[in-house]
């Protein structure tokens, strides 16, 4: 599967790696060239080598988009740091470029449920966030299986 | 009217303060606390400070109640946010965008936010009216009735020109509203004749803007 992913922060750049370890082409786009290093720790060589694919531009630039393959994405991860562009963003690559997979990272819990429910597949690190430290500090570890018993 | 302002720079500032001197009720939602400092002395303290796409910010700042919703701040995505949340989900009607960068047209009408407005197409849009050798100018545009509103200045050797209006077959969906002549307008009826030099207004359906330039200008001139 190809997959565009928006975005080369932290999570963005550990997903990219992620996936490309799992054997799909994986292209990245960022507005800060200087975001590909974090691509390239961790690995023996470099991105480029490794098989992964960078490009420099910005992320509502329809050209940008299409320069990092998403006509051919099949799936397309909204990764940047601001919230508003990772909605308008995913909602280009369902609307516009009808990629099959979007999926959308929401920091702001409320904005990630309103738009969840008019059915964009979002992800809200602080709503997972708040479900785990809620369920350590009442030592709830059945009710969520991502926090582990010490 | 219950007017929300979104976005505290310039445009914000002067919108809210043309509104309030017109007697309507105005909030203004600016996110940076020292730009907030700033206006809130001078706009009689109808300033919230807050992010304008917090859906909370929104709520505390009355928008369930507004009756028309200003989304201008400095940020595309966030006007774009703010409208489809004002529409979407607290069922605003009357919603205005301001587009900042006119790259970012095509997003506004991806979602459906009408009306947008851009200086810079704006701007571009009188540059046309100015310099007629451009054959076609886009007047307005009503994204949500499929309708615009274009001007065409009539050449020498087109197929409309020394022809009266009756004549001219143009397609279903087009129709000719005004004849701009020696700086004046006119309002056509069947028997007026176009001459050269004549700037025609028409209203149509988007997408027949070729077939109707065809008629009014020599193929050659049209798209210049």
């Amino acid at each position: 599967m190809f997959v565009l992913i928006v975005g080369c922060g932290r999570a963005g750049s550990a997903l990219a790696k992620n996936l490309l370890a799992d054997g799909h082409t994986v292209s990245v786009l960022d507005e800060s060239a200087e975001s590909h290093r974090l691509l390239d720790v961790d690995l023996e060589t470099n991105w480029e080598d490794a098989g992964g694919m960078f490009t420099v531009g910005t992320a509502l630039e329809i050209d940008a988009l299409i320069e990092a393959g998403i006509e051919q994405a099949d799936a397309f991860v909204a990764g940047t740091n601001g919230d508003n562009t990772n909605l308008v963003i995913a909602q280009i690559a369902q609307r516009r470029f009808n990629v099959p997979k979007v999926v959308v990272r929401v920091l702001d819990p409320r904005r990630a449920d309103w738009y969840a429910e008019q059915g964009l597949h979002t992800i809200c690190p602080t709503q997972a966030g708040i479900d785990m430290l809620t369920a350590a500090v009442r030592g709830d570890t059945d009710s969520n299986p991502l926090v582990e018993t010490v | 009217m219950y007017v929300l302002v979104v976005g505290g720079g310039k445009v914000g500032l002067n919108l809210t303060r043309e509104l309030m001197q017109k007697g309507h009720e105005v909030t203004l939602v600016e996110q940076e606390r020292s730009r907030y400092a700033t206006l809130e002395p001078q706009l009689e303290h109808v300033v919230h400070l807050g992010d304008g796409t917090e859906l909370w910010v929104l709520e505390r700042a009355g928008i369930a109640r507004a009756d028309m919703v200003i989304a201008v701040t400095g940020d595309d995505e966030d006007n774009i946010i703010i409208s489809q949340v004002a529409r979407e989900k607290y069922g605003r009607e009357k919603i205005i965008a301001r587009c900042n960068n006119i790259r970012n047209m095509a997003h506004f009408e991806l979602l459906d936010i009408s009306p947008v407005i851009s200086s810079t197409d704006l701007i571009l849009r009188l540059i046309e009216h100015e310099v007629p050798q451009y054959g076609l100018v886009h007047l307005l545009k009503l994204q949500a009735e499929d309708l615009e509103i274009i001007e065409v200045e009539v050449t020498a050797g087109a197929s409309a020109a020394g022809k009266r209006v009756d004549q001219i077959e143009l397609p279903d969906g087009g129709l000719i509203i005004a004849i701009l002549r020696d700086r004046a307008g006119i309002v056509p009826s069947g028997d007026t004749v176009i001459d050269v030099g004549d700037e025609v207004l028409l209203i149509l359906n988007p997408g027949l803007e070729t077939d109707i330039t065809g008629l009014f200008t020599t193929p050659d001139e049209a798209f210049a």
